[in-house]
């Protein structure tokens, strides 16, 4: 508006006099003159802003597409590592490494490249394919020929091939064969220690790089700890010894095949700790080719089966030992109390009976020994339901076991649900409840470590678990010395080995049927034991699934003669790898000799 | 004064600009640099990688007690047994020699009074 030379004047001169002389109202012209003005106003101001509403659209639309293609950008593009970064060096594998408690590898990764195809950029699709089958026998030629000349655009061929087998394939020249890079999942050990590794397979898979997932044991369990980048390719250390489980392995194996055994496991349990040295279950599998779930059949019957963590089976007479210890806690009884043994005990339809004519009274010590059912049943009824209940849950024996494995949850401890008078006096002598052997390692390990609770751990611990006091030590110490009587004077006396004081307790029990009732000639045997007696250090299980010894005129199938013998041969193996003393003859060995001087 | 002024600032930018050109320079090629020693890092990590993986995939217990077993022989090597452990006072050492008798001809000055000054 500040325009005035342009600006026409309100009322002007010439057209007011005219308007005057011919009578008019010269306001009228002052009014059309103003409402012109404000018109042409009105309409530069339109032009003005509907210029401005441009601009802005303009910077609004350049601001929207700019953030909208860095957008598509950031989603289309392969994500690269920022250049000037030192961060970028620590990163080292997808997965962390597993190790045993003295660092040697269990699992560990290695690079190698996956094999895929784009049929669409073959020079000889056929030829390629023939070429392929030849390379990789167990690649079918029909197949591959119809991915290659039908419509798809992308095959995968192979998710992990060797050096060698990669070289054989670029040599054919092929352009539309393609590699990608892959971590893959290695136990260099193979077999060893299976069950507790569980195995590693593919989840999110590209072209460029493929996620390593585990698919059982510790390694499905620590999936987030081992793929967490923040630990910085720390190792995962297990307490397991890579020896002395080897050896454990060899041995139960061994065993398993002289007794004709179905399965057989093996815990070996640091008393002080929890830490689980070594735990075998057989038979086992090689989790480099981790075999698939069985779709029929027991899931007992698969390899994959962890008899240690998930087998939940009535484990028999080393049960007793805890009813004789919570009675000497409690101070119902001492070693030397004589208890009634007459039987049989009859409850209802049921009666409690003894392997053999015992007498007519025992000691608690000679119950133990001579493993009597009606003597630990009579112990019980004083013990009581609620408190027997109890001490057991304390001993961890009514819940799953809290070991780092997926499968721990699945070996939950089966117990009846109406505990009766009956029950406490079944459960007394190991029947009428399930646990693992797991579970069973852990109890015994607590009577070891003087009544300390002691729960089973697959991690290295650096100090010995503080644990509640589940039993005064002197009752702890009592069942020890009582333990060593079974091995002495009683039913595990293959456990009476030179260099090694054993103590334990045998357990032997009938199968259940499926269908209900027991197996006659289907037992469990386990020999719970903890070495050295004096002092326990260590707590050994030994479990075989349907053993029979027939080396004798009938076959036998008790643990003294089956389970014992095992896992005397395992501790006089396993010992020294140890580092355990032996107890030495007084009199001097021949044959040592100094020879480098 | 303000052709100076000009000339002074001139002179400047042209300057700034230079050092600038250089520091581009100089950064792209220490960033050059890092890529290239991290890409060896990377690859000396892959490598010692795939070296601890052979290694534990050689000393695998199964390999080795089936080594032992080939080479029994050459070896006799036994599984770790507790009678093989001993005690310090078993173990025989070589009797020492008997030290043969001397004539004693000339006497020997066993006083260290004499060893003060002299050689020792």
């Amino acid at each position: 508006m500040s325009d005035s030379n342009l600006r026409i004047p309100l009322r002007p001169l010439a057209r007011i006099l005219e308007a005057r002389e011919k009578g008019e109202n010269p306001d009228a012209i002052e009014k059309e003159n103003l409402r012109l003005r404000h018109e042409e106003m009105r309409d530069k101001a339109r032009v003005r802003a509907e210029g401005r509403i441009l601009v802005l659209g303009a910077v609004f639309a350049l601001a929207f597409t700019t953030i909208g293609l860095k957008m598509w950008a950031v989603a289309e593009s392969e994500p690269a590592e920022p250049r000037t970064s030192i961060a970028g060096a620590s990163i080292v594998a997808q997965r962390g490494d597993i190790v045993d408690r003295h660092g040697r590898v269990l699992a560990t990764n290695l690079d190698t490249y996956a094999l895929y195809a784009h049929p669409h950029q073959m020079v000889e699709p056929v030829k390629a394919a023939e070429e392929l089958a030849r390379i990789f026998p167990d690649l079918n030629k029909e197949r591959l020929t119809r991915d290659f000349t039908g419509k798809r655009r992308f095959v995968w061929i192979r998710r992990k091939i060797s050096p060698e087998q990669r070289q054989a394939v670029h040599d054919l020249g092929e352009p539309g064969l393609l590699f990608g890079p892959r971590e893959m999942r290695l136990y260099p050990n193979g077999a060893v220690a299976a069950h507790i590794l569980g195995g590693a397979g593919y989840g999110e898979e590209g072209v460029h790089a493929a996620e390593i997932k585990g698919t059982a044991g510790i390694e499905r369990k620590f999936d987030d700890y081992l793929t967490d980048p923040a630990n910085g390719g720390k190792p995962l250390q297990l307490s397991l010894d890579l020896t002395v489980q080897a050896a454990s392995e060899q041995i139960l194996y061994g065993g398993m095949r002289l007794l004709n055994a179905k399965g057989a496991t093996s815990i070996l349990m640091d008393a002080k700790t929890g830490e689980i040295i070594s735990m075998v279950s057989l038979p086992d599998f090689d989790p480099n080719e981790r075999p698939a779930l069985p779709t029929s059949g027991h899931p007992d019957d698969s390899p994959l089966f962890n008899r240690a963590v998930q087998g939940v089976y009535e484990l028999g007479s080393t049960f007793k030992i805890f009813t004789a210890a919570q009675a000497l806690d409690l101070g119902l009884v001492v070693p030397e109390t004589m208890v009634d043994i007459r039987g049989p005990i009859r409850w209802g339809r049921h009666s409690i009976r003894d392997f053999h004519w015992y007498g007519k009274e025992l000691s608690v010590s000679e119950i133990i020994i001579k493993s009597s059912n009606i003597g630990t049943a009579r112990m019980a009824e004083k013990v009581g339901v609620e408190r027997q209940k109890q001490f057991l849950a304390d001993l961890g024996l009514l819940e799953a076991t809290p070991v780092e494995l997926i499968e721990a949850p699945s070996g939950e401890p089966l117990i009846q649900k109406q505990w009766s008078e009956l029950t406490t006096m079944t459960v007394s002598f190991g029947h009428g409840i399930s646990v693992s052997p797991l579970h069973l390692a852990a109890a015994y390990a607590t009577i070891a470590n003087d009544g300390k609770r002691v729960r089973p751990t697959l991690l290295r611990q650096s100090a010995p678990a503080d644990g509640p006091q589940v039993m005064s030590k002197p009752a702890a110490r009592q069942a020890q010395h009582m333990l060593r009587q079974v091995v002495t004077d009683g039913t595990a006396s293959f456990a009476r080995i030179d260099h090694y004081d054993i103590a334990g307790k045998t357990g032997t029990a009938d199968k259940p049927k499926p269908t209900g009732g027991y197996y006659k000639d289907k037992v469990i045997t386990t020999f719970a034991s903890m070495f050295p007696a004096s002092d326990p250090r260590y707590v050994l299980i030994v479990t075989l699934d349907e053993p029979v010894e027939t080396s004798g005129d009938e076959p036998r199938r008790t643990a003294g003669w089956t389970a014992v013998p095992v896992a005397a041969e395992m501790i006089t193996r396993i010992a020294p790898l140890l580092g355990l003393r032996p107890e030495i003859a007084p009199t001097p060995l021949a044959g040592i000799t100094l020879t480098s001087n | 004064m303000r052709t100076l002024l000009y000339i002074l600032s001139f002179a400047a930018l042209i300057g700034l600009g230079f050092w600038a050109y250089q520091e581009n320079y100089r950064t792209k090629q220490i960033v050059n640099e890092t890529e290239r020693l991290q890409q060896n890092i990377a690859n000396a990590r892959a490598r010692l990688g795939v070296l601890r993986a052979e290694w534990a995939y050689l000393n695998r217990p199964d390999r080795l007690r089936e080594l032992a077993e080939l080479n029994f022989s050459a070896l006799s090597l036994m599984p770790m047994t507790p009678d093989q452990f001993g005690r310090t006072d078993q173990v025989d050492y070589p009797m020492p020699e008997p030290r043969p008798l001397l004539k004693i001809t000339d006497p020997v000055d066993v006083s260290t009074m004499a060893m003060q000054g002299g050689q020792p």
